[in-house]
């Protein structure tokens, strides 16, 4: 089998796996929408943008967390065996790596229309800003999954995980908040173009090392 | 002495910065004779950058070779480069307290060292959390070199990016090698090598020191 059609199969089996009990969709839709409640509850209405722009990404970073917990441990261990004999190492982290990413822009496409319901958008260029949320989803998720996978290995527990992804995350995470409070009109928007290319570029640097480094995790 | 040319190297290029770091004249600033402290604050970050990438050179070959002592070099290189980071940290406080008034600033340099002084402490971890040393070897490598590449973004590319640094010479090129007057790059360079080349020195003779003991406690295991 070739690589692309592993990766479509791997994909449509953990979509088909997702609309069986929608549990984890449900879950991370769950949190998203009581984080914000509790944020409206608590701050009522948002002043400055300043605010507005991290308490969203802090929501969003937390639903990654959140969306990749469930990753790997969903399915059982015994089952890796099974996928060892009949797949490559590569096209399990690359569908992983889509399937997670795409789920998480639904995630945060949801979470940017709850979260401007209730504390209004003060997006001033939309389309830009979901340009953001599309490229930073996959980054961020392309982080945390390769680090969810080596978790996974120090026996997957929630404490190493957050704090094998905290210093990694945070370049991503800088360029991101920078990236959305140029499209809300804080910082200037001249170097906009800098900074998504910064974005793209660790997108892919993300990509590639997970493609190169996941075969060595892969082996027990 | 064809392997140890350069620990010979290292004293005389530190002597010769300490001495002359001390002697050497300094422009007027408003900083006035803190502005010294370049020549040894600055040193611990490059040390600390070689060596780390030294950790990460052995976690490649580790990977590719999976022979044991290379993950017995990358963890040492990782503790030496750990050490480097510390220092660098509080002789940069000792500075910022005198120049900016406050022992931290936020700053993006100062951020992207403690980050990646944060990770290098979660590979330590990781390593401990894990029983079997070759998965923990294999973990903690992939983790290293992970890591290391996202660093190098996080403190190379993104304070360049930024506008608000605190640190001069960071818009035209490297934030290190700013406006320095040039008197003072006579002594500013040769201090860089020789602290790098310590950092290699002490790195070497701990890689040493724990490959002997592993192979005796081997030794000991096989009698």
């Amino acid at each position: 089998m070739g690589l692309l059609s592993e990766i479509k199969i791997l994909i449509l089996k953990d979509f088909k796996l997702e609309i069986r009990n929608l549990y984890s969709l449900n879950s991370i839709l769950l949190y998203v929408f009581s984080s914000v409640f509790v944020s409206y509850l608590a701050f009522e209405k948002i002043i400055q943008p300043q605010t507005w722009n991290a308490l969203f990404w802090i929501i969003l970073l937390f639903a990654a967390v959140n969306a990749i917990s469930t990753s790997f441990t969903s399915e059982g261990s015994k089952k890796f065996y099974y996928y060892f004999y009949i797949l490559s190492p590569r096209s399990i982290i690359l569908s992983k790596l889509l399937y997670n990413s795409l789920m998480l822009l639904v995630v945060a496409v949801l979470t940017f229309v709850l979260y401007s319901m209730v504390f209004g958008s003060i997006i001033n260029n939309l389309p830009l800003f979901l340009l953001i949320l599309l490229f930073g989803s996959f980054g961020l998720l392309g982080i945390l999954t390769m680090v969810s996978a080596i978790a996974s290995r120090a026996g997957n527990n929630f404490a190493l995980m957050s704090i094998l992804s905290f210093p990694v995350i945070l370049p991503m995470l800088i360029v991101l908040i920078r990236l959305s409070s140029m499209t809300i009109g804080i910082i200037d928007i001249t170097d906009f173009v800098k900074m998504m290319l910064a974005l793209v570029v660790l997108d892919f640097i993300v990509v590639a090392m997970a493609v190169v480094l996941f075969p060595f995790l892969w082996k027990e | 002495m064809k392997r140890n040319w350069y620990k010979i190297l290292a004293v005389i290029l530190l002597l010769y910065a300490i001495i002359a770091g001390f002697l050497v004249d300094v422009p007027e600033t408003n900083i006035q004779d803190s502005m010294r402290n370049v020549f040894f604050h600055v040193g611990m970050w490059f040390a600390m950058l070689v060596i780390c990438f030294y950790a990460m050179i052995y976690s490649i070959k580790y990977l590719s070779s999976q022979d044991i002592i290379y993950d017995i070099k990358a963890r040492e290189s990782v503790n030496v480069g750990i050490f480097f980071g510390i220092v660098g940290i509080i002789t940069g406080m000792a500075w910022a307290k005198f120049t900016w008034g406050v022992l931290w600033a936020n700053d993006p340099h100062l951020n992207g060292a403690v980050v990646s002084l944060m990770a290098y402490f979660a590979y330590l971890v990781l390593r401990s959390s894990i029983p079997d040393t070759d998965k923990a070897a294999r973990t903690s490598a992939v983790y290293n070199i992970f890591a290391f590449v996202l660093l190098l973004v996080f403190i190379g590319v993104l304070p360049r990016l930024s506008e608000n640094t605190l640190h001069p010479g960071s818009k035209d090129g490297n934030p290190a090698f700013g406006d320095m007057d040039a008197k003072m790059r006579y002594v500013f360079y040769p201090a860089l090598l020789g602290w790098i080349m310590l950092g290699v020195w002490i790195m070497n003779l701990r890689i040493r020191y724990k490959v002997l003991q592993s192979k005796i406690s081997e030794d000991y295991d096989r009698d």
